[in-house]
């Protein structure tokens, strides 16, 4: 690590606790009730108090969404594949995938809710649909940018398709999966949280739907801090699995995807 | 389609090393022609284009360029087919199936993610008898000769480095190695040198030359630099312009190893001048019969 990284850090954390100081700082000064917007430090009290009771729903979200993400990212690595592979599939396939994916997943919740009832099913259902997306896109490009000499080269030795995808194809697909998987496990989470919020009497999501109705507003922004810190720490876990990996493609130039 | 007469003999090119019946053949094209697309939009790359080469010849194929240099190598590799004429490669018609030659183009392309030694053991992975023992033999037999090509080259030692640690001059020696490694009969090296400035440039025909004559694979050598292909080349094959065709067809007799020095001797500088001229012609009437 080098100081250039650590000033940058250092930054980093100056600027969330800033965050928070102008917050409380804001409220105090203007009077704000805790009704409309609780200091943040009533909000931390809060979690401390209350994470007994929020623990077992916060492992509920963490399942519907690791379910959710795992069976997305199957489904997407799939369908990534063989867009990416064949020109016809991917000319074929790339209308139908972009209309579903811009449907709005809210839209989605109550079909689901109709099919599979209220709970876990629709929360997975929802994580799913909102994340394979970005895995497919990510997917086909990594495995249309093959170089051409390279798979001549291969092709004039004798390799097959599958020879070429799994030596060339997949490897090289690397950096754009795992850049696709930050933002995958980052949607799952929101499908989770939305579907939970909408049907279901478990999970973070229900937890502020129920105290919002109550009025325990500091209860509700505990739970976006929850939210918000499964979400960074999903995100630094699935980075530095990345940086293992894919350590060769930031060495160079950085390959951006998402 | 016919722009010419067809040929079979190339008129005032003296007779090549090809037509003593001693050598088998490893390449031969009869009348083989090349066109990419179809109709209106169909693009004529090579012309009837008859060329033959023995077993073990090491031939330069030079023109200007868009003439179908690299068509013919193409052809030569299996990765294109002819649209008329026939292609034999190593006795056998060349068809769908691949012909497991060893190319090399001036793009490098190594594989960001595998160390140097790993790239180079990669065709291993794909070719028979290999890809059976690859498990087996990868850190034991294929290793050590892929660590021998290596020292062969110059880059003793770089086994374990990664790509992006090598410079281009390095990459490309390791390119050649990645070519060679499943001993192939054929090796097919489309401007290998072409990005590289001149001194590695002439350090690696050193190397080449050397690695034909331990290997003794036959090579067919796609280049623009006349002295590149006057240096390494036992026959030089000049071609007109697109579409191309073989407009003269000569041996190169400098005796071997040669040197970097004797490139600037006259007899060596002659041969330059005169591959010039029919470069020169070629690219001012590409639709003439044959030169000389």
């Amino acid at each position: 690590m080098t100081a250039r990284d650590i000033r940058q850090k250092a930054w980093s954390a100056a600027l969330i606790v800033l965050f928070f100081v102008a917050w409380e700082l804001f409220c105090v000064m203007t009077g704000m009730s805790d009704l409309v917007l609780p200091r943040p430090s009533e909000v931390f009290v809060t979690l401390y108090q209350k994470f007994p009771l929020l623990w077992p729903h916060i492992l509920q979200t963490l399942a519907t969404t690791m379910i959710g993400f795992v069976l997305g990212v199957g489904l997407g690595v799939v369908l990534g594949a063989v867009i990416g592979v064949s020109k016809t599939a991917y000319d074929t396939a790339y209308p139908l995938l972009v209309g579903f994916s811009s449907i709005p997943k809210v839209a989605v919740v109550p079909i689901f809710v109709l099919w599979f009832g209220s709970g876990s099913v629709p929360a997975v259902l929802t994580a799913l649909s909102i994340c394979f997306f970005p895995i497919v896109v990510n997917i086909a490009t990594g495995l249309a940018t093959t170089e051409p000499e390279l798979e001549d080269v291969l092709k004039a030795l004798g390799a097959s398709k599958l020879d070429i995808l799994w030596n060339v194809g997949l490897p090289r697909t690397m950096p754009f999966f795992f850049a696709s998987l930050k933002v995958a496990i980052s949607y799952a989470f929101v499908g989770a949280v939305l579907s939970e919020t909408v049907a279901s009497n478990r999970g973070i999501g229900n937890v502020m739907m129920t105290a919002s109705s109550n009025f325990n507003v500091p209860l509700v922004f505990a739970g976006l801090f929850v939210l918000a810190g499964l979400g960074v720490a999903l995100y630094v876990i699935f980075s530095l699995i990345e940086g293992r990996v894919t350590g060769w493609a930031t060495r160079k130039n950085d390959m951006i995807a998402t | 389609m016919m722009r010419m007469q067809p040929h079979s003999e190339f008129s005032g090119a003296p007779v090549s090393a090809s037509a003593a019946p001693a050598a088998p053949i490893a390449i031969e094209l009869s009348d083989a022609s090349v066109t990419f697309g179809r109709g209106e939009r169909a693009v004529p790359a090579l012309s009837k284009t008859t060329l033959r080469i023995a077993d073990g010849e090491f031939v330069a194929l030079v023109g200007p360029s868009g003439c179908g240099k690299s068509t013919i190598l193409r052809l030569a590799s299996g990765l294109v087919q002819p649209t008329t004429g026939v292609v034999i490669v190593g006795g056998r018609e060349v068809a769908a199936r691949a012909l497991r030659v060893g190319m090399a183009f001036q793009n490098p392309t190594m594989l960001p993610w595998m160390t140097i030694e790993r790239n180079i053991m990669l065709p291993l992975k794909i070719v028979e008898p290999f890809r059976s023992q690859f498990r087996k033999l990868r850190k034991t037999e294929f290793r050590d000769k892929a660590n021998a090509l290596l020292e062969q080259v110059g880059l003793k030692g770089f086994g374990s480095r990664y790509p992006w640690q090598l410079s281009g001059g390095m990459l490309q020696r390791a390119n050649l190695c990645r070519a060679l490694i499943h001993e192939p009969r054929m090796l097919l090296l489309d401007e290998p040198f072409g990005a590289l400035d001149q001194f590695t440039r002439e350090e690696l025909w050193s190397i080449l030359q050397d690695l034909w004559m331990t290997h003794k694979a036959t090579v067919l050598l796609v280049t623009h630099d006349l002295r590149e292909a006057a240096f390494l080349a036992s026959r030089i094959c000049v071609m007109s312009a697109r579409p191309g065709r073989i407009v003269d067809d000569s041996p190169v007799t400098f005796s071997r190893p040669r040197t970097v020095a004797m490139t600037f001797e006259p007899d060596f500088v002659a041969l330059n001048q005169k591959l010039r001229t029919f470069i020169v012609d070629a690219r001012s009437a590409p639709a003439e019969g044959a030169a000389s």
